[in-house]
């Protein structure tokens, strides 16, 4: 699958929740949202090879 | 995680309220939570005008989406700030303001022009103001004033901003971190018309996470700038956005109780009326009230430095809001 956060992206070849994924990028769950080929997913659902994930940092002001 | 209404997957789970939605009631949840909160703090009717500051980021265009399909008299108000430190951060911004009203027939945009109305742009302001890497204050110094210009200018009942409730946290934060106690008494999700100058000011979302907010505009599909403001890095807003994101992660729900109680403490009488508030008058060049003696802060901003001293008051800008 292809993963995009920001300016990074990576390919991973390998099935996991979004919470596992979350957890290998260090990212805490309450600070992105995750969307699995265009839509919104929670964190107990399955990213896998083929798909398209985009997290999305949910941070904003100054 | 199934939704609560539905049963099919959830598109998000939010764990402070133990309530996991699918991506056809989460929008339907989250209207009836923002006409939920304007109705327990009575911001305003279907029958007042509201007028949204919109600053093409996913808070204020999720705010006013919802307001129209609340059916509320809602019209936008973008103020371009002239902000780009090559990344075009306000023509990015104002293009996706407009593009989110070409999309609703009865939504009017108004544009404020700050470099086109007053001859500079807020980092050319900085940089006279020898304040050229703390533009923020001066930012919300011109947004709050204009703001307030243009709900009074134009006959708006209210005026209602995207603040959400990381946002009030945070602020909250801040303020008991230094004791704040006139910041605090006047952080509450609505402001009153004072009968001087200036508007009532709403915060509609301040009960929602940003996450909420957030996970509203890409089920809708609202286009919105997802880039941070270049000069906001380092900002202390942040910082304690973090910490208090952690601290939810560890305890769910501890920004909401955070905020909500903090509320109901006000609300019973936790902190006396302020009997220091200093007298208003208006501005003798502006008309909007101020305390300072003479020009309101905003209209010194455009006045020449007198012997390199910068003579707007620090407190002023400042202000929580």
């Amino acid at each position: 699958m292809h993963i995009v956060y920001r300016d990074k992206e990576w390919f991973v070849e390998q099935a996991m929740t979004v919470n596992q994924m979350l957890k290998h990028l260090k990212l805490l769950p309450e600070s992105v949202l995750v969307v699995r080929n265009g839509r919104l997913v929670a964190e107990d659902q399955k990213v896998q090879p083929g798909d398209e994930v985009k997290i999305v940092s949910v941070v904003s002001g100054g | 995680m199934r939704c609560r209404r539905c049963e099919n997957p959830g598109a998000i789970n939010m764990r402070q309220h133990k309530l996991s939605l699918c991506d056809v009631h989460y929008p339907e949840w989250f209207l009836e939570q923002t006409q939920r909160a304007i109705k327990k703090y009575a911001m305003f009717t279907h029958a007042e005008r509201v007028l949204v500051a919109v600053s093409g980021g996913k808070d204020s265009l999720a705010l006013w989406d919802v307001l129209l399909k609340l059916g509320y008299q809602a019209d936008g108000l973008y103020i371009d700030l002239g902000i780009d430190r090559d990344t075009a951060y306000s023509a990015c911004s104002r293009e996706k303001a407009a593009a989110f009203a070409a999309q609703y027939p009865t939504a009017r945009l108004m544009i404020v022009d700050i470099c086109q109305l007053y001859g500079e742009n807020i980092i050319q302001v900085a940089q006279r103001r020898h304040r050229p890497q703390r533009p923020c204050s001066i930012c919300g110094l011109i947004k709050r004033h204009e703001m307030n210009r243009m709900a009074l200018e134009g006959g708006y009942d209210v005026l209602a901003t995207g603040h959400n409730l990381d946002d009030e946290a945070a602020t909250l934060f801040g303020n008991v971190l230094h004791w704040q106690a006139d910041y605090l008494r006047h952080q509450f999700p609505v402001l009153p018309a004072d009968g001087q100058g200036l508007a009532r000011k709403v915060k509609p979302f301040c009960r929602f996470y940003e996450r909420e907010t957030a996970a509203y505009t890409l089920i809708q599909g609202i286009d919105y700038i997802e880039d941070e403001c270049p000069y906001a890095v380092g900002a202390t807003s942040l910082a304690h956005k973090a910490t208090l994101t952690q601290m939810e992660h560890d305890s769910p729900g501890a920004k909401m109780h955070f905020y909500t109680n903090f509320l109901k403490a006000k609300e019973a009488g936790l902190f006396a009326a302020d009997e220091t508030t200093p007298e208003l008058h208006p501005c003798p060049q502006c008309g909007q009230p101020t305390s300072a003696p003479d020009l309101c802060n905003f209209c010194r901003l455009w006045e020449p430095i007198a012997n390199g001293n910068d003579t707007t008051t620090e407190i002023e800008m400042m202000s929580a809001d």
